[in-house]
């Protein structure tokens, strides 16, 4: 017979507390790039709508990036790195396989033993974080959980391929997630098409580098168009099945954060989606490039600094990227 | 009913329009998406994306980079839609 388990309680909801961003100090205009790549400063405005990136330099190391990026959102939720019972962070650049990077930052946090793990899901991986640290705000194995999205993509660029050597930036991007009264985190509809695997993918595995079968350290390569159809049409849906499972029209949402891929199918995604004239939309990638895991929580956290979004606000988050993997979800602005 | 290559054509004149903003009467058989029509290979998913609705036509990835013009596209869906 089976005996009876107590099993722990958490908060009746979740939200997000706070958030923060790093930016790297180093600014990289399209004519910085241009001296690798037979293109123009118009080209690559026209297809990605990308005029600078943040590139790290060396000091500014994913740790580095992330402990900057978390103790502004512990600062901003005004919570207590004591106060911490997990660090989720998502990368896919971090070049040191394990221990994971999240045990670093929770301990350089000050957050004590707090749980630490890294996950890997690319350009969704905010949203993978943000759906885990929900559960265990509600499930009661943490009361305020850290996540983190971190990269180092200049590490993975081919600076010599045209279609994507301007695509790709660094940075990090946090939030706390804590307990609710009422709900401010929607249900996440998420998934996974590995059937799709090779539509952005890294070129060779490390091991090939290693052995000598490829000259090139290996990068990021993507199937351009193919990635765009994805990502505009069948992410529209996901996005509007995010809407309906959440219950708000696309009038009730006061902002728009997709992941920061390309203007282009930010601007399709939006126009797809038909969001009312009011909707305010994360265009960070102008500035910043693409910085998958980080690109949300650094969307965002520029749209509340200016004021294009505030507090209290409703949002629609969506990240997709590499697996292909994807995660939808909507938010109540901190 | 399916449609003719003249409906065809009108209908990808009205696409490459609301996409890429050119003059339907300059969407004709001989012109190019890329060259004539300021039609890039992104913009190209959206006019594809919108003939296969328009058209009840399946236009997977692979064939999209075969469709150089109007005409390519135009017969493409002829023999394709269902």
């Amino acid at each position: 017979m089976a005996a009876s388990l107590r099993s722990s309680k958490g908060a009746p909801y979740a939200r997000i507390l706070g958030t923060g961003g790093y930016r790297p100090q180093r600014v990289v205009p399209n004519e910085e790039i241009l001296k690798h790549i037979d293109s123009s400063d118009e080209w690559i405005r026209s297809r990605s709508g990308i005029v600078t990136r943040h590139w790290a330099n060396d000091d500014e190391t994913v740790a580095e990036m992330s402990l900057a990026a978390a103790g502004k959102a512990l600062a901003d939720a005004g919570i207590g790195p004591e106060q911490v019972g997990a660090v989720v962070v998502s990368t896919v650049s971090h070049f040191m396989q394990t221990p994971s990077v999240a045990t670093e930052i929770a301990h350089r946090l000050g957050t004590g033993k707090a749980a630490a793990f890294d996950i890997s899901a690319a350009c969704a991986g905010f949203g993978y974080g943000l759906a885990v640290a929900k559960g265990m705000v509600v499930e009661g194995s943490a009361e305020y959980v850290v996540v983190i999205g971190v990269e180092r993509l200049s590490e993975l660029t081919d600076r010599e391929d045209r279609s994507t050597a301007f695509l790709f930036g660094d940075g990090a991007g946090a939030v706390v997630v804590g307990p609710s009264d009422v709900p401010a985190m929607g249900p996440t509809v998420w998934g996974s098409e590995g059937d799709k695997a090779d539509v952005i993918e890294q070129t060779t595995p490390w091991t090939a580098y290693r052995d000598g079968e490829v000259a090139r350290f290996p990068a990021l390569r993507q199937e351009g168009q193919t990635v765009f159809r994805w990502a505009v049409f069948e992410m529209a849906k996901v996005a509007a099945q995010a809407l309906e499972a959440a219950g708000i029209t696309p009038e009730e949402l006061d902002a728009f954060i997709p992941h920061q891929a390309n203007m282009r199918i930010i601007d399709s995604l939006a126009k797809t989606l038909k969001l009312p004239e009011h909707v305010a939309i994360a265009r960070d990638v102008e500035t910043t490039g693409n910085t998958s895991a980080a690109s949300i929580p650094l969307a965002m956290e520029r749209m509340l600094a200016t004021g294009q979004a505030k507090s209290g606000d409703t949002a629609l988050l969506i990240g997709f990227g590499a697996g292909l993997v994807y995660a939808a979800t909507v938010v109540t602005l901190p | 009913m399916a449609a003719t290559k003249e409906e065809i054509i009108a209908g990808l004149a009205e696409i490459v329009n609301e996409i890429a903003g050119i003059p339907t009467e300059d969407v004709a058989e001989d012109k190019s998406f890329t060259d004539d029509l300021d039609v890039d290979s992104l913009s190209m998913v959206e006019v594809v994306v919108a003939a296969e609705e328009r058209f009840d036509v399946k236009i997977p990835d692979d064939d999209v980079k075969g469709l150089k013009t109007v005409g390519d596209a135009t017969n493409y869906i002829l023999e394709h839609q269902s």
